[in-house]
């Protein structure tokens, strides 16, 4: 099954991808430390959280991090001379088209806090999804991805995920 | 006797000595002139089998000479920029030059497209030799620009966007009107060529189909065939350039060439380049040698492969020739490869997405029935984001424009620094 980044989602799902904002506040969280400009630290320290990362429990949020094992520290490897980020994720979700998006939701996020000549490449940890080359291929296609974040509906879903929902 | 020979050596070989400094003093097109006269003179020269090698190895040492000038004038070249193009609000995806403005004294022409959903005409003021904004077109896409191509004959300019619909522009005095919008495909149109003669157009798109549309009179466009052979997103078509034989890149890894036998006949697919020594990840884009003898194809996964096909053999009417794996350039880049072009000098110039412009042409080493490429010149930082697009300006000079993500265009000249 090829998972269409346009695919259209349901309002169930975008319950569970909230919880993938964990995700993203980890990810910075995590990324900031070892991006030694100190700029980039100044400049997305307002995005970040004041929780601590080791034990978020939302309580609007059914899934905590530990639950989620979505990401880990040395999931994200960060190369300052060549400006490049690769972060790898393990999708719990066993639908491709959730495989995409919470992929999606974290390159647009990385997208709006690196600095524009920042390279990325977000992946699918190997081994824990079916059609993980698919999903690798589709979220490293700039020219989809930049066709899909085109789609309104595709965007608000985006939004909605990436929007700090707790103070 | 002998040191009578051997003096006489000494003389003939400081003569070929003095000869091989020759290329220092002559131009480009007279030095590669006189390195062939002077591999003519000592062929023959050691055909004819003479007393001894002392009469070969003097012609031999002045071409020593000379091709060590040569590389080392050759290493001296550098990308020169000329002018940073900016306007643009959104990453520019497509450059492409006006073919009609390609005589001497005509100021060129370039029309560029872009995420801001425009289409910017640049025309180079014959007074300053700078590229001017001549032209905004805009209201007519509702979303990106993807692609951008002139007709041969310059005056119409044809857009994809992925509004999925595809707008014919032309020159009315000093601006450009929409005169057509071609309409069909289901979603994003990511490329759009015209044919040789300007009589077809071909568009392709995401929903894995490249339609052809006949040219009428009265700026009317027909579709004649849809077609469909892909099994993902079509990328990039382009029109054979002497031949109307169509290519086509996909997401797919794969390269299909679409013919038709007889003039009405219907396009079908006669070979697909990918099964065996072809790409391994999605193909970006694709250009013909000058002669149309020779294909480079880049892709995703990070190589250029050169292919060959047998030209003369299809021109004659003989059928279809097959087009076979030549080469292939890998290790040159580490990330995608979104653009590559051949200039009519037979110089490949790569756009990547690692901000690099890199060229490369044929290597003069390498056994006589294997060609093989090298890496002329590598442009680190040509831009502070991907590069989308190169394109060499069809003129007499070696000027190329390249298109980036960070929104510019920039203008170089290949030049040598001495």
């Amino acid at each position: 099954m090829e998972p269409d980044l346009v695919a259209s989602v349901q309002e169930s799902d975008i319950t569970l991808l909230k919880s993938s904002e964990d995700i993203m506040e980890v990810a910075i969280s995590v990324v900031l430390p070892r991006l030694l400009p100190l700029q980039i630290e100044i400049m997305v320290s307002g995005l970040i959280n004041a929780n601590p990362i080791v034990d978020i429990k939302d309580p609007e949020h059914p899934y905590s991090l530990e639950e989620l094992k979505v990401i880990s520290e040395d999931a994200i490897e960060v190369d300052n001379e060549r400006s490049y980020v690769r972060v790898t994720f393990t999708p719990t979700v066993e639908h491709c088209s959730m495989a995409t998006v919470i992929g999606l939701c974290l390159r647009v996020k990385l997208m709006r806090s690196l600095p524009s000549h920042y390279k990325m490449d977000i992946r699918v940890a190997p081994g824990t999804h079916a059609t993980e080359a698919a999903v690798n291929k589709q979220l490293n296609d700039k020219e989809r991805v930049a066709a899909a974040l085109e789609n309104p509906n595709l965007l608000d879903m985006v939004d909605e995920c990436l929007a700090p929902s707790y103070a | 006797m002998a040191k009578l020979v051997i003096e006489g050596w000494i003389e003939v070989s400081l003569v070929y000595v003095v000869i091989g400094f020759f290329p220092l003093f002559l131009s480009r097109n007279f030095r590669v002139l006189f390195l062939i006269f002077l591999m003519r003179l000592e062929s023959h020269l050691s055909s004819k089998a003479f007393i001894g090698f002392h009469y070969n190895l003097p012609p031999v040492l002045a071409l020593a000479l000379s091709s060590f000038w040569m590389e080392f004038l050759d290493a001296n070249l550098e990308l020169k920029e000329i002018q940073k193009l900016q306007g643009h609000t959104d990453r520019v995806w497509s450059i492409a030059w006006n073919p009609a403005t390609a005589a001497a004294d005509v100021p060129t022409v370039l029309a560029s497209c872009s995420g801001d959903k425009t289409v910017r005409i640049w025309e180079q003021s014959p007074s300053t030799r700078s590229w001017d904004c001549k032209a905004v077109l805009e209201e007519t896409h509702t979303r990106t620009v993807r692609s951008c191509a002139w007709s041969p004959s310059g005056k119409l300019l044809a857009t994809a966007s992925f509004d999925a619909t595809t707008a014919i522009w032309e020159n009315v005095g000093a601006d450009f009107e929409c005169v057509s919008t071609l309409e069909g495909h289901e979603n994003e149109v990511k490329c759009v060529s015209w044919n040789a003669s300007g009589s077809l157009l071909a568009t392709c798109g995401r929903d894995k189909t490249v339609w052809i549309w006949e040219v009428m009179p009265g700026n009317e466009f027909e579709c004649i065939q849809v077609l469909q052979g892909h099994t993902q997103d079509v990328k990039m078509v382009r029109w054979h350039p002497t031949m109307d034989i169509l290519f086509s890149c996909s997401y797919d890894n794969t390269v299909k060439v679409w013919w038709s036998e007889d003039d009405d006949g219907d396009w079908s697919c006669v070979q697909t380049l990918g099964e065996s020594s072809g790409h391994s990840s999605t193909v970006w884009s694709l250009d013909f040698n000058a002669k149309g003898d020779n294909l480079v194809t880049c892709s995703d996964d990070l190589t250029l492969k050169i292919w060959e096909a047998d030209i003369t053999r299809m021109q004659s009417g003989d059928g279809y020739a097959p087009w076979n794996h030549l080469c292939t350039l890998s290790g040159y880049h580490d990330r995608t490869i979104f653009s590559v072009h051949w200039s009519r000098e037979g110089i490949i110039a790569s756009g990547a997405a690692d901000d690099a412009v890199r060229l490369f042409v044929q290597s003069k080493d390498g056994p006589m029935n294997e060609p093989s490429y090298r890496l002329l010149l590598k442009k680190e930082k040509a831009h502070d984001m991907d590069i989308n697009s190169v394109q060499w300006c069809p003129g007499e000079k070696r000027i190329l424009a390249s298109a980036s993500d960070d929104g510019t265009i920039k203008v170089w000249e290949l030049a040598t620094l001495c």
